[in-house]
């Protein structure tokens, strides 16, 4: 008889906690493998690894890992990362946030940690728009998609997030989508090896509610198509002209650069006598 | 010299000081241990971190000024539950914000200590208008602990009891402070460190795979395992189970929210802190708080010189308010009145408790300025 074989990065997973809930072909079971794949291969003490979410779907990833976990309250993260990682600075702290979660509720703490290269690690999962509320405009989403609050299509310029990263001082960028998990993967091992303040986004199907309404599909493999049409690695795209890239998302690495790490406004310098 | 010890010593300044309200509260804090703060610019309270930023370097501390009050209270949060004793200070604008990290706090039972240095509306006035923001400012069930120190010495030691009360019951603890006492410098005397009573946390003696984050008896708070020791802990705003994973189950919920609240609840007795005066022959009593004792027992002095038996309940602990004690008072006297500097707030709560046995008198002043002792006793002899 065959023996069952069970998936490789199930002792991760905290006990009892599956099946999970997000929607079937939703990206988030995706990144939660990705971010797994990634600390498996570079055999990160799982112990040391303190994982957030916020609210949202993304935040959800948090609750089936089996680490000491903070959870439940939208946008802020980083401020309860900044308090774990400068008391126990060997701690490595991972941050799940949609892009709710973490530029729009949370935005003024993502800008203000990139500005001080924080020591912790941001997976953001991107899709357009504000998916547990029943899919809602977001500060990613497209001009002119149609969501639940844009039923005329939205009016408001999107942020590149990753853009917005670098000039808030981030010091490692990067930004992949679910359809590249090699990328993915290696990204994530670069962002959590890197000291100082590390952005991976990923942009991620959404096919229950920013497919359905703003693509008129709830095909996650559509979806994801979409996703991955528009998307331009970043050597490419610097070929292109500036109406060549409209609505292209560009993958790539951003930044990639050190600078010191914060460890609390007032430093306490030894006299040397 | 072992690095510790070095910093340890710098920790607490024992003797009698001349010291501001706001700094006062940084030395209670460190006293009782506090080695994290986080905060942000608002007056009244600025010189807390202030001072605060110059002295927890000296002691081996972290100090960080944040983005807004909502990364103040987090981070708090955040450094507690890694195993810092944290603490936070903000003014009434800024203890709006908290609210919401407060809420976090009740219901993942994460000790921290918020300092609120009322003031009026926008302005530096004094006032003790957030009395009730206390007890009832965030979501959902919850029971709050509030302090309300009376002058410099008190936010000293109050401080320290926040601390020690936010351990024992892994429960925001709130130090209502005021304008009036926050920017006055009066007579400090810090103990020596034998003498100062500290609170240790208790931290779980089971193995990973014994222990239940949640699981406590009724009416008590879970003991806490460290941060990043194999104890995978979730800490979740959400109805969480006693292994602290996310579920829905309402006898569950009902049972959750009855030990959060009912470990502070049961607890009153042990909690609720009060002094009283004139109290043996009185027949009538002024409950008071925080700043307005002063005036108020001054009042006393000129209602006994006229040979009126007025007494005094000056509450410690204004939340959880101390129920059997103030009926127990009420039973026994003509009338009550109850002091204090807002639109009359704390009155309410008076009058729920002592209304079936004796009247009470409102008297409030709300005007930024804190009662006279003639305005206060010329209230009394109105109404006796």
């Amino acid at each position: 008889m065959m023996q069952q074989k069970t998936n490789p990065l199930r002792k991760y997973i905290r006990n009892g906690r599956l099946p999970h809930f997000f929607c079937p072909g939703c990206g988030c079971g995706q990144v939660l493998n990705y971010f797994l794949k990634a600390v498996d291969d570079l055999q990160l003490d799982f112990k040391k690894i303190i994982t957030i979410g916020g609210v949202g779907c993304t935040a959800r990833i948090p609750i089936y890992l089996n680490t000491d976990s903070l959870h439940g309250v939208h946008g802020r993260t980083l401020a309860w990362a900044t308090g774990i990682k400068l008391y126990q600075p060997d701690l490595k702290v991972v941050i799940f946030a949609g892009d709710g979660d973490l530029v729009s509720i949370g935005g003024n703490h993502f800008l203000h940690a990139a500005r001080r290269n924080l020591d912790v690690t941001v997976i953001l999962v991107n899709n357009f728009n504000f998916a547990m509320t029943g899919g809602q405009v977001a500060p990613t989403t497209l001009l002119n998609s149609v969501t639940m609050t844009t039923p005329f299509g939205s009016k408001e310029n999107p942020f590149d997030v990753c853009e917005l990263a670098v000039c808030a001082g981030a010091t490692y960028v990067s930004r992949w989508n679910t359809a590249r998990p090699i990328q993915t993967i290696t990204s994530i091992k670069k962002a959590l090896q890197h000291p100082g303040f590390s952005l991976v986004e990923i942009l991620s199907q959404c096919p229950t509610n920013f497919g359905r309404y703003a693509l008129r599909t709830g095909d996650p493999q559509k979806v994801l198509e979409w996703i991955e049409n528009k998307s331009i690695l970043e050597i490419k795209a610097e070929k292109l002209s500036k109406d060549g890239l409209k609505d292209k998302f560009i993958l790539g690495e951003f930044i990639n650069k050190k600078r010191p790490i914060f460890q609390g406004t007032s430093l306490f310098e030894e006299e040397s006598n | 010299m072992n690095e510790k010890l070095k910093y340890e010593n710098k920790r607490i300044k024992s003797g009698i000081h001349f010291m501001l309200g706001n700094y006062a509260v940084v030395e209670g804090a460190l006293a009782a241990g506090c080695n994290y703060f986080a905060g942000y610019p608002i007056t009244p309270a600025n010189e807390i971190s202030e001072l605060m930023s110059k002295r927890l370097p000296e002691v081996g501390g972290i100090f960080v000024q944040g983005e807004d009050e909502l990364f103040s209270i987090y981070s708090v949060i955040g450094a507690s539950l890694a195993g810092a004793k944290a603490m936070t200070a903000t003014a009434s604008a800024g203890f709006n914000y908290m609210q919401e990290g407060i809420g976090y706090a009740s219901a993942t039972e994460v000790p921290c200590v918020i300092v609120d240095v009322q003031r009026c509306r926008g302005e530096n006035f004094a006032t003790q208008a957030d009395v009730m923001q206390m007890r009832w400012g965030a979501s959902g069930d919850y029971e709050a602990i509030c302090l309300a120190p009376s002058s410099a010495q008190e936010l000293f030691d109050f401080t320290i009891l926040a601390f020690n009360l936010a351990e024992e019951f892994r429960n925001p603890v709130i130090v209502m402070s005021e304008t009036t006492i926050a920017l006055m410098r009066e007579r400090v005397e810090i103990p020596e460190k034998e003498c100062i009573e500290i609170y240790k946390r208790k931290y779980t003696s089971l193995t990973p795979e014994e222990y239940l984050p949640f699981k406590a008896k009724n009416n008590s708070p879970p003991e806490f395992a460290p941060m990043g020791k194999g104890y995978h802990t979730l800490y979740t705003l959400n109805y969480h189970n006693e292994d602290g994973t996310l579920d829905w189950d309402a006898q569950g919920y009902k049972k959750l929210y009855q030990r959060i609240t009912g470990k502070i609840r049961e607890s009153k007795d042990k909690i609720c802190k009060s002094e009283s005066y004139f109290m043996d022959d009185a027949d009538s009593v002024i409950i008071a708080y925080g700043s307005e004792v002063r005036p108020a027992l001054d009042a006393i002095e000129m209602a006994r010189n006229d040979g009126l038996k007025v007494g005094m309940l000056k509450l410690i602990t204004v939340w959880p308010i101390h129920e059997n004690l103030i009926k127990e008072i009420a039973k026994n006297v003509g009338r009550i009145f109850a002091v204090e500097m807002n639109i009359g707030k704390y009155v309410k709560e008076i009058e729920r408790l002592c209304l079936p046995f004796c009247p009470v008198t409102s008297i409030t002043k709300n005007m930024g300025i804190i009662h006279t002792k003639e305005e206060i006793y010329a209230a009394i002899k109105e109404a006796l």
